[in-house]
């Protein structure tokens, strides 16, 4: 059961840099799946055999709306706004890469204090999962184009999901449903809104919404 | 019976969505704030026995006072929606800032939009559960978000880029804030009130500290709480006035049960006084920086939106003191909910007549629209704490539990800064009530009727009577119940 936790968190991190690393729009999306696909499955090998049939489905679901439908969303809205990849990031894309080579040992070094308590599956869960979260922080922040901020925000749930997964088998099925919708909805709903700045502005450079300020 | 608060709502909200009668639409709207109103009506006179055990909603006194503060602002909303839409619904319209012509949302979206918004404030404040309580919250971000843009140009589809984008990454924080509190019950606590109160001796420390903080930052961001609050003055500032008022009025409020729910299970599990400071903390620099942003500030619906980031402040520093100034802050929520929404009512009718939202390019509002002008008058006076309105009632009260506490580096602080920001107001509303008027331009000045209608008035004064009546006399069973709400998180 260890074995493939880990591989499948590895996956998730690995994962993680090519996101920080590169700029087309279109690869971003493709690893959006491969980490939905990763999280799926590493929600299965937390359990032990046989899975329970509320374990299978909730993988599944997850597999769908994360692995599927959102990517669908994201890439519609690709097409829509006219936009291939991120031309001028604010913080480039080696540097991107270094911050999060940083950013993974930071995620080591938090949980050696809350270690005593975790009942999670693999040593690297935690860590994996914080790690995944700030890369998708990091893509909202350091990135200039709308949609790869959507595919950060999408990044970043994928992480909060991760620390979730390890609690599946207890947590009510409810609220990872319930977690599931939003996400579904708030991608959606954030792909209308670029739909609209693309029509209204001709560009989706979020550093050029700045009208508003004091 | 309970959950009918959420699904009457949802479902008219649905049937808006499709019916193609405006009418009818508009009477929908009306409908589901009445209906919200009575059933709320209802469950406080004839109270339920307390929440079920593995219930996954419940009401107990703190979520019964924050709906009723939704469902009376939604209330008055309605009115006025169903005769704004009246005038600038489905058509071309001037963008009063720039002079372009732009088309609305259409106003289905909008009027679904409102009834969801509704129902999912509904469900934040009857969650019993900390996991249904997130999905809650969030889904208040994703029907509000095309309210915000109802005014389809680049301003307001700024303002509705930033709240959703940063309002989901807080959410999101607050969801990991979950998780831990869950790795807090090792994975065996769920996360329903009642169970992580009556098992908090049990839980985890670090990890329930390392949760509060998710809690806080995530729910935070929501509320308006510096430094998070950035999306807060654009979305409301571009939004038009009726969702301004519910999301400063009733939204904020929602997100902060939030957080009170975390605080309660902290107290409870012995670390309220990590919790409180906190609270006390992000309270204070709430109302700082809504101070310095007060004291240049030239746009008047932006004051009023840093004046809802000084209340959320308020709010949270009274929470976080506990005793008297937690009951305070609960009465606090009430009265700024009742006094915002009614001055954002009142904007909305100085933007249609003077056409900016410059506070220096509007002069004499008294004389050119007295009713109007009087009114933002009173709400000016209501909402910085003057006597007699309810503002200054709650926040005497709250000052005189910090006092209580003994925390007078606090109690100068929070003095200081509730002057401060009188004055700053006080410079930027006193010269639109009373300032001369413009010197006639030579063109012909365009022809408006300056009287308010009916729709916008008659919300308009009855809010203003009640933030007034709360300040005259408060009835002997409102205080009860406002102090059971405040109760659970260790007041009295």
């Amino acid at each position: 059961m260890n074995t493939w936790t880990d591989i499948f968190i590895l996956v998730l991190v690995l994962a993680d840099f090519r996101l920080l690393a590169t700029s087309r729009l279109a690869a971003v999306i493709e690893t959006t799946v491969l980490q939905a696909v990763a999280l799926s499955a590493f929600m299965l090998t937390l359990a032990e055999k046989p899975w329970p049939l509320l374990l299978i489905f909730l993988s599944l679901i997850t597999l769908t709306v994360k692995g599927a439908i959102l990517p669908w969303l994201l890439r519609r809205a690709m097409r829509e706004a006219g936009v291939q990849r991120e031309i001028e990031p604010i913080i480039g894309y080696s540097a991107s890469v270094l911050i999060g080579m940083i950013l993974l040992g930071l995620s080591f070094i938090i949980f050696i204090p809350l270690k005593a308590s975790v009942s999670a599956g693999s040593a690297f869960l935690l860590p994996g999962a914080l790690f995944t979260t700030l890369t998708g922080l990091m893509m909202i922040v350091s990135r200039k184009n709308a949609l790869t901020q959507v595919a950060g925000y999408l990044v970043m749930e994928n992480g909060v999901y991760a620390f979730g997964a390890a609690l599946a088998v207890e947590e009510p099925l409810l609220v990872e449903m319930g977690v599931l919708l939003d996400v579904f909805v708030a991608v959606f709903v954030m792909g209308i809104t670029v739909y609209q700045i693309s029509r209204e502005f001709d560009h989706i450079d979020t550093d050029r919404l700045s009208e508003l300020k004091d | 019976m309970l959950i009918n608060i959420v699904l009457i709502p949802a479902l008219l909200g649905l049937i808006a969505l499709v019916i193609p009668w405006k009418k009818i639409r508009r009477g929908l709207l009306i409908t589901g704030g009445i209906t919200h109103a009575i059933i709320i009506a209802c469950l406080a006179v004839y109270p339920k026995s307390p929440v079920a055990s593995g219930a996954w909603i419940g009401l107990d006194s703190a979520g019964l006072l924050f709906l009723s503060i939704t469902s009376i602002l939604f209330l008055a909303v309605s009115v006025y929606t169903t005769g704004y839409l009246g005038r600038e619904g489905d058509r071309k319209v001037l963008d009063s800032v720039e002079g372009f012509l732009f088309r609305n949302e259409p106003e289905a979206i909008f009027i679904a939009c409102l009834l969801f918004f509704l129902a999912s404030m509904s469900l934040v404040c009857i969650s019993h559960d900390m996991g249904l309580l997130w999905v809650a919250v969030e889904a208040t971000t994703l029907a509000s978000a095309p309210l915000i843009s109802f005014h389809r140009h680049h301003r307001s589809l700024e303002a509705t880029w930033k709240y959703l984008l940063i309002c989901s990454v807080g959410i999101a924080l607050a969801l990991l804030g979950n998780y831990f509190l869950a790795y807090a019950g090792h994975g065996k606590i769920h996360l329903r009130f009642d169970d992580l109160i009556s098992g908090a001796t049990s839980l985890d420390h670090a990890w329930l500290k390392a949760s509060f903080l998710m809690l806080l930052v995530g729910y935070g961001t929501k509320m308006g709480l510096a430094p998070m609050h950035t999306w807060l003055p654009d979305a409301h500032s571009e939004a038009p006035s009726m969702v301004s008022a519910l999301l400063s009025g009733a939204l904020l409020n929602c997100a902060f049960l939030g957080i009170f729910r975390a605080h309660c299970v902290l107290t409870a599990a012995g670390l309220g006084r990590f919790s409180g400071e906190l609270l006390v903390f992000f309270g204070m620099l709430s109302m700082a920086v809504a101070a310095a942003f007060l004291i240049r500030q030239t746009d008047y619906k932006r004051m009023l939106a840093y004046s809802s980031i000084e209340h959320m402040g308020i709010l949270s520093l009274g929470v976080g003191i506990g005793g008297l100034a937690g009951t305070g802050a609960m009465l606090h929520a009430v009265n700024h909910s009742l006094a915002k929404g009614m001055l954002f009512l009142v904007s909305s009718h100085l933007l249609f007549i003077y056409g900016t939202k410059k506070a220096g390019d509007v002069r004499h509002a008294l004389k050119k629209t007295p009713l109007t002008g009087v009114l933002w008058l009173v709400g000016f006076l209501a909402i910085t704490g003057a006597p007699p309105f309810g503002l200054f009632l709650s926040e005497i009260t709250i000052l005189k539990g910090i006092l209580d506490s003994g925390r007078w580096a606090v109690a100068v602080g929070y003095l200081l800064i509730l002057a401060i920001i009188f004055i700053a107001m006080a410079r930027i509303v006193l010269p639109m009530a009373f300032g001369l008027p413009e010197r006639e331009t030579s063109s012909a000045p365009p022809v408006k009727d300056y009287r308010e209608p009916v729709w916008l008035a008659g919300p308009a004064i009855a809010l203003a009577a009640a933030v007034l009546a709360m300040g005259l006399y408060i009835p002997a069973f409102v205080w009860k119940f406002i102090g059971q709400a405040a109760f659970i998180a260790g007041g009295n």
